[in-house]
């Protein structure tokens, strides 16, 4: 199949390593993916929480853009998965704001009908692609490798999408397949506080420290991501948390798209691995091709 | 003062406009009318990641709007704190949006311009949108830097270890890039903020079935009259 490819803003730079990460993975599976020709930022949840109209609006422009090229759209950030994904159900519910919307977007020559399907990576690897087809390509096995899953809050809600509320199992069955273990990690979709690192630091430092408290507790070598935000949160305020908490932890967040790569047995570079903070440790190290 | 003193069946000049404005921003919420549906369970306040560092707990939050203190709400840090999680909204009984309502309320209090507890989240919130206006897309930079000037420039330079790590492993955008039909995106903004005010709901008048557990049927029964 072939998808519209919608990275949003994070994963241009800040996160680089999910972007190359899911773009070569797609490729290795020889599944084609065309980014949306001049996508705008979709608003993320700030938007939508002060200006309703206008942020259907440029959210919609994304996806009326995606409907022009006929492709089910392919969101890897939760944050924007989860607005293009209710940008579509506030459209398809309330008739008058679909109006409104449309009425702005004519004055870019757009429309949108609000038909174009929204899909995580994940749901598209695990249900469109397949582990079967996977595993054909998989040159290592993750054996004596402890995970713990994190999927965050924002690709399992607020609707139904494609895996459980409370116990979403996809990537836990994935990597399980690849040979590694799941360790318990009740935590899984547990909010990492996004937004709050910047605004109420000190929450946002507790919720991730408990994460992390959690993973380790479990016995996991590496907490393996879906979301560009739980992933900064992790990573990269680690060693505040350590400075704060007086820890001492260093636990690799790798994206389930790289540790995909990894089982592939793509180039490190390939797929980000050189811009973690954090080392990945031997484990991972012995299985990583440079 | 005589503002805050409540006398039953007669609701304040404030209140009866953060109603009006909250009430219409719940039309805007699929089934946005279910908060009447609220049986004061706690759910939402145990699910919540941050309730703790509240100082109303979600379900608190329907229960003053039903008791029609809105202005209480309007002064909480709780409509700030709130990280759109989602956990309340899955887990409530009665599938009340509870999210949902939470950035109705923020959006009320922004309109009505409340000076909060928390003004940091809508220096964060309006400098985001600067940004999403002037480029199409998101400069992180930017907005990191600029947040920081305007709610505490010392602590930038605790940013700076971080930062450096970032431009080691080429995770910084140095310039903002816009997009190409940067253009056309402003005119579809702009449109869009023209509509929302054309929307901005007419003076309510006073009726003592806009609080308490009437209030939203109260709002449909109108919507059903104007249609
Ligand atoms: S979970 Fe739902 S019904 Fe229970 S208190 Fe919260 S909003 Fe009300
Ligand atoms: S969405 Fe907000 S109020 Fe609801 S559980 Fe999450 S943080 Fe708490």
């Amino acid at each position: 199949m072939k998808y519209a490819y919608y990275p949003g803003c994070s994963l241009e730079k800040t996160q680089r390593g999910y972007d190359e990460s899911v773009r070569e993975v797609f490729r290795t599976l020889d599944q084609e993916i065309v980014e949306i020709e001049d996508w705008n930022c979709c608003g993320a949840t700030v938007y939508m929480s002060v200006k309703e109209t206008v942020s259907l609006a440029i959210s919609s422009r994304n996806l009326a853009l995606a409907e022009q090229m006929g492709l089910q759209v392919m969101a890897p950030c939760s944050s924007c998965f989860t607005v293009l994904s209710k940008t579509n159900r506030i459209l398809n519910e309330i008739p008058k704001l679909h109006s409104d919307v449309n009425e702005a977007l004519a004055e870019a020559g757009l429309n949108y009908t609000g038909k174009t399907k929204v899909r995580h990576p994940l749901d598209i690897l695990m249900n469109d692609i397949g582990i079967e087809a996977m595993q054909k390509k998989m040159k290592h096995n993750l054996n004596g490798l402890k995970i713990a899953p994190y999927y965050g809050c924002q690709i399992v809600r607020p609707d139904k999408t494609f895996d459980d509320k409370e116990n979403p199992i996809l990537m836990d069955r994935l990597f399980r397949k690849c040979g590694a273990e799941v360790v318990y990690f009740p935590m899984k979709v547990r909010c990492c506080g996004g937004m709050l690192m910047t605004t109420f630091e000190e929450t946002a430092l507790k919720l991730n420290k408990e994460l992390l408290e959690c993973a380790v507790a479990n016995g996991a070598d590496v907490i393996v991501t879906t979301c560009p935000l739980c992933h900064f949160n992790l990573e990269a305020y680690q060693d505040k948390i350590n400075d704060v908490y007086k820890t001492n932890f260093s636990v690799p967040i790798l994206y389930f798209t790289q540790l995909l790569g990894i089982v592939f047995g793509l180039q490190q570079k390939a797929i980000g691995l050189d811009s973690s903070f954090i080392p990945l440790g031997d484990k991972v190290t012995s299985l990583v091709t440079v | 003062m005589a503002e805050s003193l409540r006398t039953p069946f007669f609701m304040s000049k404030t209140e009866a406009e953060l109603r009006q404005v909250f009430l219409e921003q719940v039309k805007q919420i699929p089934a946005g009318e279910r908060i009447k549906r609220c049986i004061q369970c706690g759910t939402c306040t145990g699910s919540c990641p941050v309730s703790y560092a509240m100082d109303i707990s979600p379900r608190e939050l329907i229960a003053l709007f039903r008791a029609g203190e809105m202005e209480t709400i309007m002064k909480s840090r709780t409509i700030w704190i709130c990280a759109s999680c989602y956990s309340c909204t899955t887990r409530c009984p009665s599938g009340i949006k509870i999210t949902d309502i939470i950035y109705a309320l923020k959006r009320t209090a922004m309109e009505k311009q409340y000076k909060s507890k928390s003004p940091q989240v809508q220096v964060l919130a309006n400098l985001f949108i600067e940004n999403l206006m002037a480029y199409g897309r998101l400069h992180e930079g930017t907005l990191i830097r600029k947040y920081y000037m305007k709610t505490n420039v010392a602590k930038m330079f605790g940013l700076i270890s971080l930062g450096r790590k970032m431009f080691a492993t080429k995770r910084i955008a140095i310039f903002p890039k816009k997009i190409k039909q940067h253009e056309a995106l402003s005119r579809i903004i702009k449109k869009a903020q023209e509509i929302e005010i054309r929307h901005t709901p007419e003076r309510m008048e006073y009726s003592p079935d806009y609080v308490g557990y009437k209030a939203i049927g109260e709002m449909e029964l109108e919507q059903r009259k104007g249609n």
